[in-house]
C-alpha cells in the first residue's frame, strides 16, 4: 500500500504503470490450491469406487479360479461349473464385432466428414447418428432380434454368435463414428490442401495422410466402445444368447453364450457356489477387457509414434 | 562406381518420358494441340470473378503473367489477391460453396474448360502456402509421396535431391532425410515445401505470402531460391511486403477495393519497375509509396 502510494509521486500526477493493480497475489494462488484440491478429490472418489468393487470381486472370485473353471462346461453343480463356452463366445463376439464396426464406422465418417456436401439431408444424418449413441441398448437388441434373428434368420442362423456380433456391432457403430469424425475434424486443413495442391485426389489425401493422422483418436474411441459392446448383457438376452450351453461355437452361426450372459445366470441362482462362480467369471471378463484394451492401445502408440 | 553412373546417363538419355529435351522439341512443332511437359508456361487470364457462396470476392480480373517470370500480388487485406491467386490451380473450388468464372488459360488450355481435369491442372500449377503445411512423414517422404501418387517412373532418390537443392535446403537436411518433415524449423519447412512442390515437375509455381511467417533470414533464403526459380518455372507470388515485390518480381498486379463490401478488383497491372516509380492511378501510387494499408 505505501509502496503503490509512494509509486504515484514518482511521476507528476499519471500513476505508475500497475499502480492501479492488486499488488498481492496470495489470493488468487489460494484459489488455485484450492481448485487443485477438488479436483484430485474428484480423481480419487472415482478411483476408489472402481478399486472397491474390483477388490471385493476378486477376493471372492480369484480362489475359485483355475485352469478347469477355464476349460469346463456350466454344470448344475455349482463346483463343476466352467466358463469355456461363455468365453469363446465372448471372444467370437469381440472379433467380429470389430471386424464389422471398425470398417463401416470409420468408412461413414470419412464419408460424413471429408465427402459429404453440407446439405439439409446430411446435417439431419449427422444429429441422428449423436442421438443414436445415446438409444437404450435393450432397443438394439430388440431391432436385432426382429431384423437379424427372425429376418435374416436363413442367413445368420437365428440366435447365433453372427447375429449377436451384429447387434453389437449397431449398437457401438454411432460411438466409431463420432470418434473418427472428431479424430478426421481435428487434421488442419492445410493438410488437406497441401495433398490437393500436388495434384492428389481426394482419396490419396485421405490413404497417405489423413487416416494415418485419425486413427490414434478413432482407436481411442474405439476401444472404449468394444469394451462396452463386450460387457453388454441386455441385448443379447433378447437375441438369444444361452445361459446353459454344453459345446463349444465352431462358426459365426453357431449358439453360444457370452461372458457377461453366464454371470447373470449364475449370479441369478439360489445356491452359494454360483455366486462365487460369478465372481470368478467377472474376474476373466476382466481380464478379456484389459487384455483387449491393452492390444489396442499398443496399436494406437505404434501409429502415434509413426506419426 | 563410374559405370554405375554411365549406365544411369544412357537409360536417361534412352528413356524419351525422362528426357524434358525431347518434350520441349516437342512442344515447339507448330500448333501443338495442348502443352506437354514441364516447360514453363505463361497464364492468360480474362473476366476472371471468383465467389465464396454469394459473395463475390474477385470481380472481372484480366492479366497475362509471362512464363518465366515472378509476377506479384500486392494489395491491402482481403481484396481477394489470395482469392484469385487460387484460382490459378482450381484450388479456390475446394473450399465448399466456393466458384470462378470467367477464362484462365495455362498455354493454350482453358483449365475451367469442361473436361479440364483439376487434379491434373494442379499437377501442372503448384503451389505454395502461407503457413509451412508439411506432411506428418519424414523429409524424404514429403518430397517423394507427390511426385509418386502423380506417377513419377524415373529414380526416386535423385528426383528428391534434385528438388531439395533448387529449394535451397539440401545441406540442411541431406544428413536426416528419413527423420520428420515436422521437426524442421519454420523456414526450413517452407523450403520444403516449395521442394515438395517442385518434386511434381509444374510449370507454374504459385506461392501465398511464402515468407509471411518466417524470420528475415529465412525470407532471404526462399527469396534467393525464387530468382533460381524462375529460370524453370513461372513464378506468381501474393505477398504483403512491398519491398519483397520490389525486389523479386519483374511484374506487380495492384488488387484493391474502392468501397467496403465491393469485390476486390485488379486496380493495375504492369512491369514492377514501372508500378513503384510511375503507376498510372492514384491509389496505386498511394499503396506502393505506402501512405495506406
Amino acid at each position: 500500500m505505501t509502496q503503490s502510494s509512494t509509486r504515484r509521486t514518482q511521476t507528476e500526477g499519471r500513476p505508475e504503470p500497475g499502480a492501479d493493480f492488486r499488488t498481492s497475489t496470495s489470493v488468487r494462488y489460494g484459489l488455485d490450491r484450492l481448485f487443485t484440491g477438488l479436483v484430485f478429490i474428484a480423481t480419487i472418489i472415482g478411483l476408489i469406487v472402481l478399486a472397491v468393487l474390483l477388490v471385493d470381486v476378486a477376493i471372492d472370485g480369484i480362489p475359485r479360479l483355475s485352469w478347469d473353471f477355464i476349460t469346463s462346461f456350466p454344470s448344475s453343480f455349482p463346483d463343476n461349473a466352467g466358463i469355456y463356452p461363455a468365453l469363446l463366445g465372448s471372444l467370437w463376439l469381440l472379433a467380429l464385432t470389430t471386424l464389422i464396426s471398425v470398417p463401416l464406422g470409420i468408412g461413414a465418417a470419412i464419408y460424413l466428414e471429408e465427402y459429404a456436401p453440407d446439405s439439409r439431408i446430411n446435417r439431419l444424418i449427422e444429429i441422428n447418428i449423436s442421438n443414436l449413441a445415446g438409444v437404450p441398448s435393450i432397443i438394439y437388441g430388440l431391432l436385432g432380434l426382429g431384423i437379424f434373428v427372425n429376418f435374416l434368420g436363413p442367413i445368420t442362423g437365428g440366435r447365433s454368435i453372427i447375429s449377436g456380433a451384429l447387434t453389437l456391432a449397431l449398437l457401438i457403430l454411432p460411438v466409431i463414428i463420432i470418434a473418427a469424425r472428431e479424430a478426421l475434424r481435428a487434421i488442419p486443413n492445410a493438410v488437406r490442401e497441401g495433398g490437393m495442391a500436388l495434384g492428389a485426389t481426394r482419396w490419396e489425401v485421405i490413404r497417405s495422410h489423413l487416416l494415418p493422422m485419425a486413427l490414434p483418436g478413432a482407436l481411442t474411441g474405439t476401444i472404449l466402445a468394444l469394451s462396452r459392446a463386450i460387457g453388454e448383457t441386455a441385448p443379447l438376452i433378447v437375441v438369444g444368447a444361452a445361459t446353459f450351453i454344453t459345446f463349444a461355437p465352431e462358426g459365426p452361426r453357431d449358439a453360444y453364450s457370452a461372458l457377461p450372459i453366464q454371470i447373470f445366470s449364475w449370479v441369478s441362482q439360489p445356491q452359494a457356489g454360483f455366486a462365487v462362480a460369478a465372481a470368478a467369471g467377472i474376474v476373466v471378463l476382466m481380464a478379456v477387457l484389459v487384455l483387449a484394451n491393452s492390444f489396442a492401445i499398443w496399436l494406437r502408440n505404434k501409429y502415434q509414434r509413426r506419426g | 562406381m563410374d559405370s554405375e553412373k554411365t549406365r544411369k546417363e544412357r537409360t536417361l538419355s534412352e528413356d524419351p518420358e525422362r528426357r524434358p529435351e525431347v518434350k520441349r522439341l516437342q512442344s515447339r512443332q507448330p500448333s501443338p494441340p495442348v502443352a506437354t511437359g514441364s516447360e514453363a508456361q505463361g497464364i492468360t487470364i480474362e473476366g476472371l470473378s471468383a465467389f465464396y457462396g454469394s459473395f463475390k470476392a474477385v470481380t472481372d480480373a484480366s492479366m497475362n503473367i509471362q512464363a518465366n517470370k515472378v509476377t506479384a500480388l500486392i494489395g491491402p487485406s482481403g481484396c481477394g489477391k489470395s482469392t484469385f491467386l487460387r484460382c490459378l490451380n482450381r484450388m479456390h473450388e475446394v473450399i465448399p460453396g466456393a466458384r470462378a468464372e470467367g477464362c484462365v488459360r495455362l498455354g493454350d488450355q482453358d483449365i475451367y474448360a469442361k473436361g479440364s481435369d483439376p487434379v491434373k491442372i494442379r499437377q501442372r500449377v503448384g503451389m505454395v502456402f502461407q503457413k509451412p503445411n508439411p506432411f506428418s512423414k519424414s523429409i524424404y517422404e514429403n518430397v517423394a509421396w507427390g511426385a509418386r501418387i502423380n506417377g513419377y517412373r524415373g529414380n526416386m532418390d535423385e528426383l528428391v535431391e534434385r528438388s531439395l537443392r533448387q529449394a535451397a535446403i539440401w545441406d540442411e537436411v541431406k544428413d536426416r532425410l528419413k527423420e520428420s518433415g515436422m521437426g524442421l524449423s519454420g523456414g526450413q519447412q517452407q523450403r520444403l515445401c516449395i521442394a515438395r512442390t517442385l518434386a511434381v515437375e509444374p510449370e507454374v509455381i504459385l506461392m501465398d505470402e511464402p515468407a509471411s511467417a518466417l524470420d528475415p533470414v529465412s525470407t532471404q533464403k526462399i527469396e534467393d531460391t525464387m530468382e533460381e526459380l524462375k529460370k524453370r518455372y513461372t513464378v506468381v507470388i501474393v505477398t504483403h511486403n512491398m519491398q519483397q515485390a520490389a525486389r523479386i518480381s519483374d511484374y506487380t498486379g495492384f488488387f484493391y477495393i474502392e468501397h467496403m463490401g465491393d469485390p476486390g478488383r485488379l486496380w493495375e497491372f504492369d512491369a514492377t519497375d514501372k508500378i513503384f516509380s510511375n503507376p498510372e492511378r492514384k491509389e496505386t501510387e498511394d499503396y506502393v509509396t505506402g501512405r495506406f494499408g
